[in-house]
């Protein structure tokens, strides 16, 4: 009777209020889950269903027509030139900007503004950079006189590429123990040979995935595309195309799930499927590298 | 031995290689200031965009709600207060369940490789396009809620929230979308401010007795609360600025209502839509509402890293 004190007292009110945090809390969990599992199954199923070889061989058809909505050829060649595009601009700026931040800044306040400026970027609304070169490019015309273009939409896409690019070189160099750098410094390389022999060869395996997670990222992006290289139906066949519509993957699932068509819808779903199977695979595989490379390390 | 050390000091590199590793530093402050010209840029080129739009109503665009291509009248109320009131309320269920799930990862209520799955989960989700999401949400979504939103408007029809007949897309579902879109955000940042707090506090505060909900309530989310209003913050300008999913399913129409059940629009979802038709003074008034979000959103961030700055753990 005495001892009772000692023992766990299930009707206690604070192990009652215990067991009732505990359960909301698995409750939050189980229902943080859910939309991940419910959206890949319906994307697995319903997309997976569509995907015939004619679907990466063929032109879209034009809405209207609900026999046949035909293939997403040129979207998915249009996702890989944009997302190209915008790689080729945003890695050298993003990596470069990277580099000075971490190798030759000082923490003064030119480099502290500009990490700032990193922050705020990656914070712009995608569908502002969007804008943002709808009235640089698109309405001025001053790319060889087109207006809305691949190259354009590319450019809006590097736009928000650029401030994960900087960050991920930024920090990844970051990590390059200190030492290193002595070392290739004291016997006699000169700055740019230790940052281009030393610091970012040992670094390039976290900016390398920073980078490939910002590709896949910018891959989904259709807000900054949607009127900067808007939708485009048919093949693309030359190095001039690039200065004329272009369709994409995302631009397509957008205007075809919003068609009243049966046969557009489910094009929109095959778009869906490749593209979220191929993000999620960059990013499970990076995840995979990032764990495998920790275990490594601790070894 | 003075002759020898200045000899030492004046040694120098060829004149090539001063000069590639001076370009070189060089071209990399060029590339980093890049970052601050596009930004700059940015906020001029909207700017001055919506310059016309901006001197012919001023601040009347942002409290009137007509928006009128044809007799050219335009006021963004509508979709400024969809904006504000989209995020805020998808906020509003996000921060609980992500804090919940954030504390389910980082307590130990479950095996550790349970809780890594969890995790792992929820950031998966932040990789789902927008656009995805969107679809999803018209195709799946919308039929599984439009039961409940009958039900919804049946039984608190008398709160103007839910006042008018569910419409087949509305801002709820946009809300609700936005909530899946936000949750990973605020998860992963309240899990990281939340393995900061040091073990030491919380095993002092078992050792004087405390629970464990009693520990996490009084100490632990206390000690993460900065991180975690940070994230909070951040999400909110994530929510502000989203544009597909919410495009696709809140039902783009101006009509101002207060029902959640009926159509709306937020700032982003009107330029997604109207944008690439517009011309005239309607594309100087679209600039001006993407002035008006740009300036939202940047105020949010800016906020998010001041508070990062001024309250991060030190420990």
């Amino acid at each position: 009777m005495i001892m009772n004190s000692l023992y766990y007292q299930k009707k206690l009110s604070r192990n009652v209020g215990d067991k009732f945090f505990t359960s909301l809390s698995v409750f939050c969990a189980l229902i943080a889950i859910l939309p991940l599992i419910f959206v890949v199954t319906y994307i697995l199923i319903k997309g997976g269903a569509q995907i015939t070889p004619e679907l990466f061989t063929l032109e879209p058809n034009p809405p209207g027509d609900d026999l046949d909505a035909g293939g997403i050829n040129p979207a998915l060649i249009g996702t890989l030139v944009i997302t190209t595009i915008a790689s080729i601009i945003s890695i050298p700026v993003g990596v470069g900007g990277g580099i000075y931040l971490a190798e030759y800044s000082n923490g003064g306040p030119f480099s502290k503004f500009i990490r700032f400026g990193v922050n705020v970027l990656a914070g712009v609304p995608s569908i502002i950079a969007g804008v943002f070169i709808y009235a640089l490019i698109v309405s001025t015309k001053i790319l060889f006189g087109s207006m809305y273009s691949g190259l354009a939409g590319g450019m809006a896409l590097s736009i928000l590429m650029l401030p994960t690019v900087i960050k991920t070189t930024d920090e990844g160099l970051k990590l390059v123990p200190n030492e290193l750098r002595y070392a290739s410094l004291g016997i006699g390389a000169s700055m740019y040979t230790t940052i281009l022999k030393i610091t970012l060869p040992t670094a390039f395996r976290s900016i390398a995935t920073g980078v490939v997670l910002g590709i896949a990222r910018a891959a989904g992006e259709t807000a900054p595309l949607i009127f900067t290289a808007l939708f485009s139906y048919y093949y693309i066949v030359g190095f001039e195309d690039l200065f004329y519509e272009m369709g994409s993957l995302a631009v397509l699932i957008y205007n075809f799930a919003l068609e009243p068509y049966d046969a557009q819808n489910k094009l929109a779903w095959a778009a869906s499927f490749i593209l979220v199977i191929s993000i999620l695979t960059v990013n499970i595989f990076s995840r995979i590298l990032a764990a495998f490379t920790e275990k490594t390390k601790r070894v | 031995m003075e002759e020898k050390l200045t000899l030492f000091k004046n040694r120098k590199r060829f004149g090539l290689e001063k000069n590639i590793d001076l370009i070189f530093k060089n071209t990399t402050l060029t590339l980093s200031s890049l970052v601050g010209i596009v930004l700059f840029g940015i906020i001029l080129v909207v700017f001055f965009q919506s310059f016309e739009s901006f001197s012919r109503y001023g601040l009347k665009f942002l409290v009137t709600s007509e928006w009128n291509p044809v007799k050219d009248e335009y006021g963004a109320f509508t979709a400024i207060y969809g904006t504000l009131v989209t995020s805020l309320l998808s906020l509003l269920i996000t921060i609980p369940l992500g804090v919940g799930t954030a504390i389910f990862i980082t307590e130990d209520f479950v095996p550790k490789f349970v809780r890594e799955i969890v995790g792992s989960f929820v950031e998966l989700l932040a990789a789902i396009p927008s656009v995805v999401l969107g679809l999803w949400a018209i195709f799946v979504m919308e039929p599984f809620f439009r039961e409940f939103f009958v039900f919804l408007h049946k039984f608190f029809g008398w709160i103007s929230l839910f006042s008018s007949e569910p419409a087949g897309r509305n801002s709820l579902l946009a809300i609700i979308i936005l909530v899946v879109m936000l949750l990973p955000i605020v998860t992963s940042i309240a899990r990281d401010s939340l393995n900061q707090v040091p073990k030491k506090l919380r095993n002092a505060s078992y050792g004087i007795g405390a629970s464990r909900w009693k520990t996490i309530f009084s100490v632990i989310l206390p000690a993460a609360l900065s991180g975690i209003m940070a994230g909070v913050l951040l999400a909110l300008g994530r929510a502000m600025g989203e544009t597909m999913a919410v495009t696709m399913i809140i039902g783009n129409s101006n009509a101002f209502s207060w029902s959640l059940l009926s159509p709306g629009y937020t700032i982003s979802s009107m330029l997604a839509n109207q944008f690439g038709e517009a011309d005239g003074s309607q594309v100087s008034s679209l600039f001006y509402a993407a002035f008006v979000l740009m300036i939202l959103s940047l105020v949010v961030n800016i906020f998010a890293q001041w508070l990062v700055k001024k309250f991060s753990l030190k420990y």
